[in-house]
């Protein structure tokens, strides 16, 4: 169940919606207006626990009179405005930005984004393809690109970081979306492991000079993991039990209690497959935590499994 | 916030100059930077540590920053450098063989070598143009205009000479009626008193007569426009931003003139100093802004220098400071501020982040800059060109100001004519003239050749044919032809240019210049190089046709759903050139 915050009663905007006139709070953003009529929007790097960062572009919108389509996540509603959502010029960019992302980055463990793409045709294997992977990303130079030849296309296929015993770095499948510097970053964590690194398509998030995880800033609270979007960050534990097989989200159940470690209280969510924890979270509409935990409650849960 | 830092010292040279920003904040990132840059030449990690520590700043944002500007290295490379420009002007002037014989002779362009490929460095009348830097106790820097390879090998080896290389020259020099370019070539740029003598300071005068209002009035009713690109109506901006209750409001000049082909703004910062800080002293007057910055493209040395001397001088005889001209109440001052090589930062709110010491990449509007800019507060961001229409205005008046020009588009217009033309160089015309007029005033193409297209208003501008050189160059006019004036580019192209190269360097210009933050320009800047590359080789993936289709959506989506104007406009000379030059019917036969 999702709790809402329902606070002090707003006034209500009246707008247009694909044709239908409809009635939301003032603040609310097309985006959750689109939510209450049932529509749905695919969103990336939209987080409900973050600051829209407006990057992924996947839920962009036609509103009449303006220039270029507007993110829905991040727009507010105005009074008179006219959405459409399912407009020729929306209904392009989806597929174009769907196909952008599936051709330069892999996809493979996206929720939902396979549904996306048939829903609206997208194949992005028109641009040719795949280079192969590149070793040099974090390497890479601002300003300064080899000239291509156009036979392959280029993407940001790299060998995974491995270099501690609880994240899994797989560059291959990052979007860019932020969401893991802005959880790490002032949004929630205030410890500023990870940054946007380079310019452009060799952007990359990156600790300072790529150093490995274990000589940066990192605490390891596992917030960044917790906002992927993309399973570019993983527990190593879930990554490792996915390369072999054994990795079963239908048989897993889930149960929140409250971490034993400090007087915080924090919400925790049980992942359990075959009487084993295999994943700890916590509810993001949980007013303690927010979806955030520390190291302790996120990772120090062994004992529980000593038998 | 506790910082980790990594368990690296600076060298001494280092601290010394990291340690002079003791005290200060996040904003002095960049400018700290450009200290370690300009002592040893490249960002060692003891160095990023040591910044991090006197500033304050996560070790790993301050990575994220400096690994955004191609001035920087962040691996070792040697004190000396050379810049050869590879951008459109340079291309047409012979900028590929320079490059060619400097890979045969210094080897490949890289850190080793000690010469780099550079983007357009802004001084086009003069291609080829290199310019040599050397880090230092005092850093120097040498523009090489126009070079050659073997001056360019010999730079290399011996660094940069204190010469005071590329002086600006105005071919109308002197000429009668001039307005903004009237001191530029003529007057002393370091003298204010001969900037006093030629009329310098009246506006500044008149302004402070009129009020903040009155002023604001004045170039409402001149009906001036930004000369930046977007041609914004620029008292409405002002009005915007004086009317907002928050305070301190903030002035940016920006001066990152980077668009390719465009040196307006670099001819006006060295020819005419004082008359961009006068103006942006009116602009702070006007609205409400008690501090100017003038974010200036990283690759000026000479405009940083005589704008540096017109803040000191402007300074000491009260034009700049407290009670400003005797007028109680009124101070202001400007911070110049370099940018590092990223032209994404001319963008009017990347370069707010910029200044403030995070990665330039452009925020979401709204909120406007008048609303919330710099340090989150009002903020009035202005280029160059348009700032200093503002004294002309206010001495002449805006009746007089609007009789020049046509009527949807008042005043002078600077255009800077590069490629094949006889007399490249910055020219002031009124609006209205047209642009086969201005060729002439240029002397054509050079004698024997044939014209065979004109890139209007940059990389982000489009393509104009030979039979339509009638069309006047206004913002009306050019908007109704479906082609824009953009920053006043007018690069030409004659029969020997090689228009798929041409073509093929906008597109790569555009995917090193994405800033990276959204998807369509990321990606799509990419796909659109890679298209390109297929369709001038003529390798296509299945058909040419098919590959024109694609750029054609991939085109589409970045003007549809980009962040900023740079995505926006990423594909507009391409397929200027595909469909206005038929260029798509060249491909793809």
């Amino acid at each position: 169940m999702t709790i809402v915050e329902i606070g002090l009663p707003k006034r209500l905007v009246e707008m247009t919606l694909d044709g239908e006139s409809v009635r939301v709070p003032e603040g609310a953003t097309i985006l959750d207006a689109c939510a209450a009529r049932g529509k749905s929007i695919p969103t990336l790097c939209y987080g409900d626990t973050l600051k829209p960062a407006n990057a992924c572009r996947v839920c962009m919108v036609e509103v009449e009179g303006a220039r270029t389509l507007v993110p829905s996540c991040s727009r507010k509603v105005e009074p008179g405005m006219v959405v459409h959502t399912e407009s020729e010029r929306t209904k392009h960019s989806r597929k174009l930005v769907l196909e952008l992302l599936g051709s330069a980055t892999d996809l493979s463990t996206t929720p939902h984004v396979d549904e996306w793409m048939s829903a609206c045709g997208a194949d992005p294997s028109r641009f040719g393809p795949p280079a192969p992977p590149s070793a040099d990303r974090d390497d890479r130079r601002p300003g300064e690109h080899e000239e291509p030849d156009g036979q392959t296309a280029a993407t940001v296929r790299q060998p995974a970081k491995v270099d501690n015993p609880l994240y899994v770095r797989d560059l291959s499948k990052c979007i860019l979306c932020y969401k893991c510097v802005d959880a790490c970053g002032d949004q929630w964590q205030n410890t500023f492991a990870i940054s946007v690194a380079g310019r452009g398509f060799d952007s990359r998030i990156s600790t300072e000079f790529s150093t490995p995880l274990p000589e940066s800033a990192c605490v390891y609270c596992g917030n960044c993991i917790e906002v992927c979007p993309t399973g570019a960050l993983s527990f190593k534990r879930e990554h490792d039990k996915r390369e072999d097989g054994t990795w079963d989200e239908e048989a897993q159940t889930q149960t929140t209690t409250i971490c034993t470690f400090c007087g915080v209280g924090c919400n925790l969510t049980l992942h359990v497959q075959d009487n084993e924890i295999v994943k700890v979270t916590s509810p993001h509409e949980s007013t303690v935590t927010h979806g955030n935990l520390c190291i302790k409650g996120r990772f120090g849960w062994q004992h529980v499994q000593n038998r | 916030m506790d910082l980790k830092l990594l368990d690296v010292e600076p060298s001494e040279a280092e601290r010394v100059v990291v340690d002079l920003f003791t005290g200060m904040g996040r904003d002095q990132l960049l400018p700290a930077l450009h200290a370690v840059n300009d002592r040893v030449g490249w960002i060692s990690q003891g160095a990023l540590n040591h910044i991090c520590r006197v500033l304050h700043v996560p070790l790993a944002e301050a990575y994220g920053v400096a690994s955004f500007y191609s001035l920087f290295s962040l691996s070792e490379r040697p004190a000396k450098v050379v810049h050869v420009c590879v951008d459109l002007a340079c291309q047409v002037n012979g900028a590929k063989s320079l490059c060619d014989r400097l890979t045969g002779e210094l080897g490949p362009a890289g850190a080793k070598s000690g010469w780099l490929r550079s983007p357009c460095l802004g001084v086009c009348e003069k291609a080829p143009v290199a310019l040599a830097f050397e880090a230092g106790e005092v850093a120097t820097e040498q523009l090489l205009a126009p070079t050659t390879a073997d001056e360019v090998i010999a730079v290399a080896a011996a660094g940069p000479s204190h010469v005071d290389g590329g002086r600006a020259e105005v071919p109308q020099a002197g000429a009668a009626g001039l307005r903004l370019l009237k001191r530029v070539g003529v007057v002393d740029p370091e003298s204010l008193d001969d900037y006093r003598a030629t009329g310098g300071y009246a506006a500044l005068r008149t302004a402070l007569l009129l009020g903040p209002s009155g002023v604001i009035r004045e170039v409402t009713d001149a009906k001036l426009m930004g000369r930046g690109g977007a041609a914004f109506p620029t008292g409405r901006k002002w009005d915007a931003t004086a009317r907002q209750p928050v305070r301190p409001h903030y002035l940016v000049c920006n001066a990152d003139e980077s668009e390719p082909g465009t040196f307006k703004d670099r001819l006006l910062m060295e020819g005419d100093p004082y008359a961009v800080i006068e103006s942006m002293t009116i602009a702070g007057f006007a609205a409400g802004c008690s501090r100017g910055y003038l974010y200036l493209r990283g690759e000026y040395p000479r405009a940083l220098h005589l704008l540096r001397n017109a803040i000191a001088r402007a300074r000491e005889r009260n034009y700049l400071g407290d009670d400003i001209m005797g007028h109680e109440g009124f101070s202001f001052e400007i911070e110049i501020r370099r940018g590092a090589g990223a032209y994404i930062c001319g963008e009017e709110t990347a370069i707010f982040n910029s200044i403030e010491g995070f990665r330039g990449e452009p925020r979401s509007k709204p909120p406007f800059p008048v609303e919330s800019g710099l340090f989150g507060k009002p903020t009035v961001v202005n280029n160059v060109e348009t700032l200093v229409n503002v004294p002309v205005i206010l001495t002449e008046g805006c009746e007089a100001y609007t009789r020049i020009g046509t009527p949807g588009s008042a005043g002078p217009k600077l255009f800077c004519l590069s490629g094949n033309v006889s007399r490249p160089g910055v020219y002031e015309v009124p609006f209205g003239t047209t642009l086969g007029e201005l060729l002439d005033l240029a002397g054509g193409v050079p004698p024997g050749r044939e014209l065979r297209a004109v890139l209007l208003g940059g990389a982000a501008g489009g393509f104009v044919r030979p039979d339509e050189l009638d069309l006047p160059l206004t913002m009306e006019d050019a908007r109704a032809a479906n082609t824009t004036l953009g920053s006043g580019v007018v690069l030409v192209l004659d029969d020997t240019a090689d228009l798929g190269s041409f073509l093929l360097r906008i597109a790569a210009f555009f995917r090193d210049e994405s800033c990276g933050q959204c998807v369509p320009c990321r990606i799509g800047t990419v796909r659109q190089e890679e298209a390109m590359a297929r369709l001038v080789g003529k390798r296509p993936l299945s058909t040419s046709a098919e590959d024109l289709q694609l750029l054609r959506e991939v085109g589409q989506v970045m003007r549809d759903s980009s962040i900023c104007g740079l995505g926006q406009t990423a594909w507009n000379a391409i397929e200027s050139a595909l469909d206005r030059l038929g260029y798509a019917t060249e491909a793809t036969s």
